[in-house]
């Protein structure tokens, strides 16, 4: 589904990216975990498509496509949904009324009949129940005033409405306590199935106790140092990251 | 270039659509302003005694003052001698009914998507079409009539009330206030007149819909509402020209009066041409609109969603007469390209127990500018006066500028005054999150800008809510979803 090969990227003029490969087929679940500065925001938001990279070499190939040609509407409608680490707030804008938007263009591009408020809303209702939220959440901003913790469980809450293909959650589980981590996690699972991806970017192996990795990779300096499977977060948890850069230092 | 500042770029430099030109035959008065001219049309008008010496009163003042120059905005020297202050479709006879009307000045209407027709009753509103200053059609007259409502051209009211012109013409704007103001009230053309007697509430919208066709002509149009005691109603005000190189001026006056306990709402979307992409041409907005809250607990509201015009430069204002009257002003002003705009409003406290609430949203594009200007002043009797003020500005790109001119003047000490301001850039991290949700990047300006505006926006009545999203959507962006 997902191909990344040898990408290398910058922004201002500073190398983030330094050749990373990861190749992601349907049905899988990759936990990217790595120290801080390592590049996995980075990575998150150029599959995404965030605007200020600057793509120096490599390429990423998604269900058959040149994914970097693409724009990140067209790549949120091909699929691709990215949960962010810290959601914008915008004034004004009705959270549901975005979400529908949002939904329908979706809908559209796929030649698919846009659904009307009253059928949005009864949909938005079932899919509320995954992320435990209340009705109120409906009337509010776009994360306006939302506390950490309803920013993160918001961002899942779209997921599920969205529906997305390939799912890339930049640290969603930074900032939460451990109720809403069980809330976010199980609404994570409930959308995994063998049609769809899920890239999770963590820190912290606790997130993956609640969703099982099928690989975990080390990214570290720009590309991905170390891949293996569940164990490999444990290991990492006990020894701390500096065990696998000593290796991948050793090895170089 | 970023893509996102592109994406600003592009959906900033969306073309006016309302620019076509009608092929009606006029009746033009010759070029230039004398007594001669002020004569000229008050005869042409059939005007009684008082009213042409009105207009001479004003234009002799006018002659006597000097155009300001305190304003916020730039543009070269008017030459008063060089525009046409009289211009009118030709009539050949009276008409009897709408079916009359000059089937291009209703295509006109149509193409704006105003409906003439009453048997249509779409809309529920009420329509005064006004072409090159002269009303050429008042719909669902007569159910207004049962009413004892009046609503029709302000020449029809001289005509048949004079009474109630005399009583109230000018004495909100008188016409030594301001040199637009006296220029005005000697050579209006015409406009909108409405009456709503005691204890009535008016049942659908009033609605005044202006067309400048005529090239080089000013349009100076007069409107005037009176609301008596325990009486609502709710006006609206549209307003588009075709595009023409050379600037053409607009000065109208709106006078608003309400008596005890008495309602008065009054909605603009104005969206005159607001010039080409390089600033050539466009209409000088330079309005004087106020309104009376002349009896107890009465209320006036403005609400204005400024689009158009090369410069707008007005300030909707309300004298708080009556003890615990009440003044509103919401305004969403938009500058593109090289537009500019001056406004804001003035909140009078004279009555005890006044209140007034100022909400402004000023939104620069392009090389546009845009001031917002209040005034909110609390005489000496005004116990008990309350004021709240917030003005945001949102900018678009980074040549565009924001300015804001709050002046506050209190003479009694027991007001509470309040003022908000803050002023934004659309960011670029809102955007990307609402692409990448799949929402396109102008829809995605679109939805930025209308959350900003919201305040305002949902003060529109319904039937015009929309339309001021679409002319959001012209200046701005492309359709709102």
């Amino acid at each position: 589904m997902l191909e990344i090969k040898n990408l290398s990227v910058s922004v201002d003029n500073k190398q983030i990216l330094n050749g990373l490969n990861l190749s992601v087929k349907a049905g899988e679940v990759h936990a990217i975990m790595g120290p801080n500065g390592s590049g996995k925001s980075t990575l998150a938001h150029i599959l995404a498509g965030k605007p200020g990279y600057e793509i120096i070499g490599g390429e990423i190939i998604y269900q058959g496509k040149n994914l970097l040609a693409m724009e990140p509407e067209l790549r949120a409608c091909e699929g691709i949904f990215l949960a962010f680490q810290y959601p914008v707030e915008i004034s004004g804008v009705n959270n549901l009324y975005f979400l529908k938007e949002a939904y329908n263009a979706i809908r559209r591009h796929r030649a698919e009949k846009a659904l009307d408020a009253m059928d949005f809303l009864k949909l938005a209702k079932e899919k509320m129940k995954l992320v435990e939220l209340n009705e109120s959440f409906f009337n509010r901003n776009v994360n306006e005033g939302f506390s950490g913790g309803e920013k993160k469980r918001n961002e899942i809450f779209q997921m599920a409405i969205l529906d997305p293909t390939l799912a890339i959650l930049d640290e969603t589980d930074s900032g939460l306590d451990i109720d809403a981590l069980k809330t976010v996690a199980s609404g994570v699972n409930h959308l995994r199935n063998e049609k769809k991806a899920i890239i999770l970017v963590t820190h912290y192996q606790r997130l993956l106790d609640y969703i099982k990795p099928d690989f975990v990779h080390v990214l570290a300096q720009g590309k991905i140092i170390k891949s293996g499977d569940a164990t490999l977060a444990l290991r990492l948890e006990e020894e701390g990251y500096s065990w696998a850069l000593e290796k991948e230092n050793a090895r170089a | 270039m970023s893509n996102d500042t592109q994406t600003i770029h592009d959906i900033t430099n969306q073309d006016y659509k309302y620019g076509f030109v009608t092929d009606v035959e006029m009746e033009i008065a010759p070029k230039g302003l004398s007594e001669n001219i002020v004569r000229l049309i008050s005869n042409k008008k059939n005007e009684p005694e008082f009213l042409l010496e009105f207009r001479l009163k004003a234009y002799r003042h006018w002659l006597t003052m000097k155009q300001p120059k305190w304003q916020n905005v730039n543009f070269p020297e008017i030459n008063y001698q060089d525009i046409i202050y009289y211009a009118a479709p030709k009539q050949k006879k009276k008409l009897e009914s709408l079916d009359e009307l000059d089937p291009e000045i209703r295509s006109t209407f149509e193409k704006l998507g105003i409906s003439l027709d009453e048997q249509k009753k779409l809309s529920g509103v009420a329509v005064d079409a006004v072409f090159d200053s002269v009303s050429v059609a008042t719909t669902f007259r007569e159910k207004l009539g049962e009413l004892g409502i009046i609503f029709c051209s302000f020449s029809e009211a001289v005509k048949n009330h004079p009474e109630l012109v005399k009583k109230y013409l000018g004495s909100v704007v008188p016409y030594t206030d301001n040199y637009f103001a006296a220029l005005n009230s000697a050579v209006f053309s015409d406009g909108s007149f409405c009456f709503i007697p005691k204890g009535v509430r008016c049942p659908m919208e009033l609605s005044t819909y202006f067309r400048m066709n005529a090239s080089e002509t000013g349009q100076f149009e007069r409107t005037l509402i009176i609301a008596e005691d325990k009486s609502y109603v709710s006006y609206l005000e549209g307003c588009t020209a075709p595009m023409r190189d050379k600037n053409q001026l607009h000065a109208a006056v709106v006078e608003l009066v309400a008596l005890d306990h008495a309602t008065i709402k009054y909605s603009t979307v104005q969206n005159w041409y607001p010039g080409d992409k390089n600033g050539k041409g466009g209409i000088y907005n330079f309005v004087t609109k106020r309104g009376k809250c002349a009896g107890v607990s009465s209320k006036i509201s403005w609400t204005q969603v400024e689009t158009g015009s090369a410069i707008t430069w007005k300030y909707p204002s309300c004298i708080l007469y009556g003890d615990n009257s009440i003044g509103e002003f919401y305004s969403v002003a938009i500058t593109n390209n090289w537009q500019q705009a001056d406004t804001g409003t003035k909140m009078i406290h004279v009555g005890e127990n006044t209140r007034s609430t100022v909400i402004s949203k000023g939104i620069s594009a392009g090389h546009g500018q845009n001031a917002y200007r209040g005034l909110i002043k609390i005489m000496k009797n005004a116990t008990g006066a309350r004021n709240y003020t917030q003005c945001d500005s949102l900018l678009l790109g980074n040549q565009c500028g924001a300015h804001t001119f709050p002046y506050i003047e209190v003479k009694n000490p027991t007001a509470k005054i309040e003022h908000e301001a803050t002023t934004s850039k659309i960011s670029e991290d809102q955007l990307f999150y609402l692409r990448q949700r799949g929402i396109s990047s102008e829809n995605a300006v679109s939805i930025i800008v209308n959350g900003f505006c919201k305040q305002v926006l949902k003060q529109l009545p319904m039937e015009f809510a929309v339309e001021a999203q679409k002319l959001l959507g012209v200046s701005l962006e492309g359709s709102v979803g």
